[in-house]
């Protein structure tokens, strides 16, 4: 079969895409069947809250498809997250209709508030569903294109890319916390109604953009271990590991690098679109330098590389935030910024090269009993 | 504007002559002689009351002359004598002192008419302008400006050649201008127009703009060329104003920028707890401060130091425990130094305090340079203009002229060789990430007299700083200051038609743009030491 095709050789993409079906059936069925008073009860705002983990870890997969398999440390991707998270905003928004605090059909709130007359060109269309979805996986995907065309044909690499990408996002961070753009200024967009005629409020909602979030986390896992396991994905690992070898082999570098660099940004898109239901706002503070750097210690933290990693890192991390977060918030940046400096010095390849290597050294011992 | 001036002369007079009353008890003569004048109610008499009191040397004159000329000097109705009602309060004219129990309705108002008012202001402005006091003698001169008439030509002729002060002298040749282009001499006028040329002097450009539609077309010709001379050089201070601001930001870019240079520049480690070090030199000063509160001007000279120790030892406890293990793995580095810089961050926030600090001005920093009326430079961004420089010229001397600095170069060149010559590499790795650092704690010092001071510092400074080092080159510090100095001119000049934040959005966007084209910033390094 075509899925176990790509997964051959893949034990952890098995047993994690294994356990994100179970989740995906069970977390429903005891939210929905289970009594409010039965122990084995999983409230909504759980569920919301898996689902907003899974929306990360499907980022996390798309920036280990570059970080780990091309080499290109993105400190950019939570920008094309945000893009596709006001992409959905806007949908959103128009989705509202008249029933805004100043009821008018045509305009959002923020746009009454700031006296504008009509809808700016840009906001048009983003009433269909369809086309607002389209935007999801344009708008991030042209933005990385541009950039990735221009700066990889000019051979910007290692950090210098980085710290492009940084400034990219903070430039765009900038941009939208000013009310002239037309994107709700320092509060972005929110008091999000519904989404496709469905309150944003029910639980049948809340679930099925949890099985939504799973499902696109499982199809996207499968589109990069695909992509990786193509002989494209081969010379992607070719140009991170040589890249000056591969290009005087023949191949066009850049071009893989923005081709990869764009699907990434897409699947960072998508994770952004259905992030916003189920947090219910997107702002600016979605493009600061910072979120977009805490998705790279995700995925290191998980094990580069691997793309399952990123998954069990992004979704580790972000309990670990939740839990001390909410027990004393004080220490979460300590341990965020302790959790950098352990993991590049005593994890270099992450929970996944941990594992790995147990396994060999205690494949290696049977080896010698046998 | 004359009001103003005059009433601040008033004030000082007033406060003179509490001051001197008590020694001087008996009224002066010329008081019950101006009030048998006054009472006599006829403008020909308030004349000649007015003569006498500016003739007088009285220091309550200008103060009764300047009531009379506002309406406010009030005759009594039975004992004649002259006082000043504002309000509700009543002064005594000839002695200054404010008197209690009054009845408003027992006091005449003195009338005055617009002769009578014209010659008041001549009388006033001739008194204060004859003051012994240069500042007062200024003072008025200015304020004459707005209300000179060509019948003080005379007198201001005369003024002028008793006049010693020069800035005085100044005031009083303008209002002699401008009394020539208030008058009808054609003649006068249009020499006036050419002495005119290029003042500054918003009145000056109000009078010539509205002379540029006067029925002699031939001085409305000179106005208009004065005029536009004026006006170029308005545009011309305008744009200079401009490209100070712009060198103050870039000189700030510059302070922030340079210790990058160091350390991301020829180590090659990309720190990203620069910013934080900054921060941390900041918060040094803060707490010099705090330590002595009474050498508060003194306390930046000790804060320098200080806090090029503290980022020094911060810097060098970084490269020892962290950096060292990371050598040859720049992305990783990246990594391990946001952690710390995250950490350093909180760290501030839970000992010190999540808000700002208040970190004070020492008064030599205070006060501005004024160039010319349009033009004034701020002492605080002048003084850290200047001090940018002295940093880049202290640590540009350090690299090309030190041992340290010949053996960091030799170890940012070429590892291997400069450990086979007996360079200490891993000592000069230290030292170089602990100079770098130092710089920053330097840079914080200054900072910290410009912003306020807070957990945040450091994460304002550090994309900006990346920005200045990429642009200019990397492992160049003459890159560095270009790059900083340009990046904060251009910065300025986009504000005005562009706004802040989209000209600080259009410059990250230009960097961006300007990387792709020169991958290697401005000054690209040359031959082995440009590496892979």
């Amino acid at each position: 079969m075509f899925i176990s095709q790509i997964l051959k050789n893949d034990r952890g993409g098995q047993i994690m895409l294994a356990v994100l079906a179970a989740v995906l059936i069970v977390v429903p069925l005891l939210n929905l069947a289970v009594a409010d008073t039965n122990p084995l009860h999983v409230p909504t705002y759980l569920v919301t809250l898996m689902g907003k983990y899974l929306t990360y870890a499907l980022l996390a997969v798309a920036v280990d498809l570059v970080w780990g398999y091309l080499g290109i440390l993105s400190l950019g991707h939570g920008a094309f997250f945000a893009l596709g998270g006001y992409a959905m905003g806007m949908y959103l928004m128009r989705q509202i209709g008249d029933r805004g605090v100043y009821g008018n059909p045509d305009l959002p709130d923020f746009m009454v508030f700031l006296n504008w007359k009509e809808l700016p060109w840009f906001w048009q269309g983003f009433d269909m569903f369809w086309f607002a979805m389209l935007m999801v996986l344009f708008v991030p995907g042209l933005l990385a294109f541009i950039f990735g065309w221009l700066a990889f044909r000019s051979r910007v690499t290692g950090v210098y890319l980085s710290i492009m990408t940084q400034a990219m996002t903070y430039a765009l961070m900038w941009a939208f916390l000013r009310n002239e753009m037309g994107f709700g200024g320092n509060n972005g967009l929110t008091d999000f109604k519904d989404i496709l005629g469905f309150s944003l409020q029910s639980d049948y909602t809340r679930i099925a953009l949890f099985i939504a979030s799973g499902l696109a986390l499982g199809l996207a896992y499968l589109l990069c271990r695909f992509i990786i396991n193509s002989k494209l994905g081969r010379i992607t690992v070719a140009i991170r590991d040589a890249e000056s070898r591969t290009h005087f082999v023949g191949y066009k570098v850049e071009n893989y690098k923005v081709w990869i660099f764009t699907v990434s940004a897409m699947l960072a898109g998508v994770a952004g679109a259905l992030y916003v239901p189920q947090v219910g706002i997107i702002n600016p503070s979605e493009f600061s330098p910072l979120n977009s750097i805490e998705i790279v210690i995700w995925v290191a933290m998980g094990g580069r590389a691997t793309l399952y990693g990123a998954v069990l890192g992004a979704i580790l991390v972000n309990y670990a935030k939740t839990v001390f977060t909410g027990l004393m918030p004080e220490s979460w940046l300590f341990m965020l910024g302790a959790l950098f400096v352990l993991v590049t010095l005593y994890l270099p390849r992450g929970l996944a090269g941990v594992w790995v290597s147990l396994k060999t050294s205690f494949g290696r011992k049977r080896g010698v009993a046998a | 504007m004359l009001a103003k001036s005059l009433n601040r002369i008033g004030v000082v007079l007033i406060l003179l002559f509490f001051s001197i009353s008590a020694a001087w008890a008996e009224t002066n003569p010329i008081w019950s002689q101006a009030s048998s004048l006054f009472k006599q109610a006829s403008f020909d008499k308030t004349r000649e009351a007015v003569d006498l009191l500016a003739n007088s040397s009285d220091p309550q004159a200008p103060v009764a002359l300047k009531a009379l000329l506002e309406g406010q000097l009030y005759q009594h109705k039975q004992n004649d004598s002259l006082a000043i009602i504002v309000d509700s309060t009543t002064v005594d004219v000839s002695t200054g002192q404010t008197l209690s129990t009054v009845n408003k309705d027992s006091y005449r108002k003195i009338p005055v008419n617009n002769t009578l008012r014209k010659l008041l202001r001549s009388k006033i402005g001739g008194l204060s302008l004859s003051s012994p006091d240069p500042k007062v003698r200024l003072a008025s001169a200015t304020g004459l400006l707005e209300t000179v008439t060509p019948e003080q030509l005379p007198q201001l002729q005369e003024l002028l050649g008793k006049e010693t002060d020069p800035q005085v002298k100044d005031a009083l040749n303008l209002a002699l201008q401008l009394a020539a282009l208030n008058g009808s001499d054609q003649a006068e006028k249009l020499t006036a127009l050419k002495a005119l040329e290029g003042n500054l002097n918003p009145i000056i450009r109000n009078k010539l703009a509205s002379l540029t539609s006067d029925a002699d077309t031939e001085i409305a010709k000179a106005a208009q060329s004065t005029l536009r001379s004026i006006e170029s050089k308005v545009i011309l201070n305008g744009q200079l104003e401009t490209l100070f601001f712009g060198l103050s930001l870039g000189s700030v870019l510059v302070l922030a920028a340079i210790g990058l240079a160091i350390t991301f520049g020829v180590m090659g480690v990309i720190n990203m707890a620069h910013g934080e070090l900054i921060m941390l030199g900041a918060y040094t000063t803060y707490f010099i401060q705090r330590l002595m509160p009474n050498y508060l001007d003194y306390s930046l000279f000790l804060a320098i130091p200080a806090a090029f120790i503290v980022s020094g030892l911060m810097g060098i406890l970084i490269e020892r425990t962290v950096i060292r293990h990371l050598y040859g793995r720049p992305l990783e580095t990246l990594l391990a130094t946001f952690g710390i810089s995250l950490i350093l961050q909180q760290l501030v926030r839970t000992v010190v305090s999540p808000q700002n600090v208040p970190v004070s001005n020492p008064s030599w920093m205070s006060g501005s340079l004024e160039i010319n009326s349009l033009l004034s430079l701020t002492y605080n961004r002048l003084y850290i203009l200047a001090f940018s420089l002295l940093v880049f010229a202290i640590l540009y001397f350090v690299l090309r002229n030190t041992s340290l600095g010949l053996q960091v170069r030799a170890v940012s060149q070429n590892r291997a060789m400069a450990r086979a010559m007996g360079v200490r590499s891993a000592r000069v790795d230290a030292l170089t990430f602990g100079l770098g650092s130092g710089i920053a704690g330097v840079a914080g010092v200054a900072l910290s007299q410009l912003t306020n001071v807070g957990p945040n510092l450091g994460q304002s400074y550090i994309i900006d700083s990346f920005m200045v080092v990429v642009f200019g080159g990397v492992g160049n510090l003459w890159g560095t200051l270009v790059a900083g100095l340009s990046l904060g001119v251009i910065n300025k000049f986009l504000e005005p038609w562009a706004g802040a934040v989209l000209a600080k959005i259009l410059v990250l966007v230009f960097i961006i743009l300007f990387i792709q084209k020169r991958p290697r910033g401005l000054f690209p390094q040359k031959g082995r030491a440009a590496g892979d």
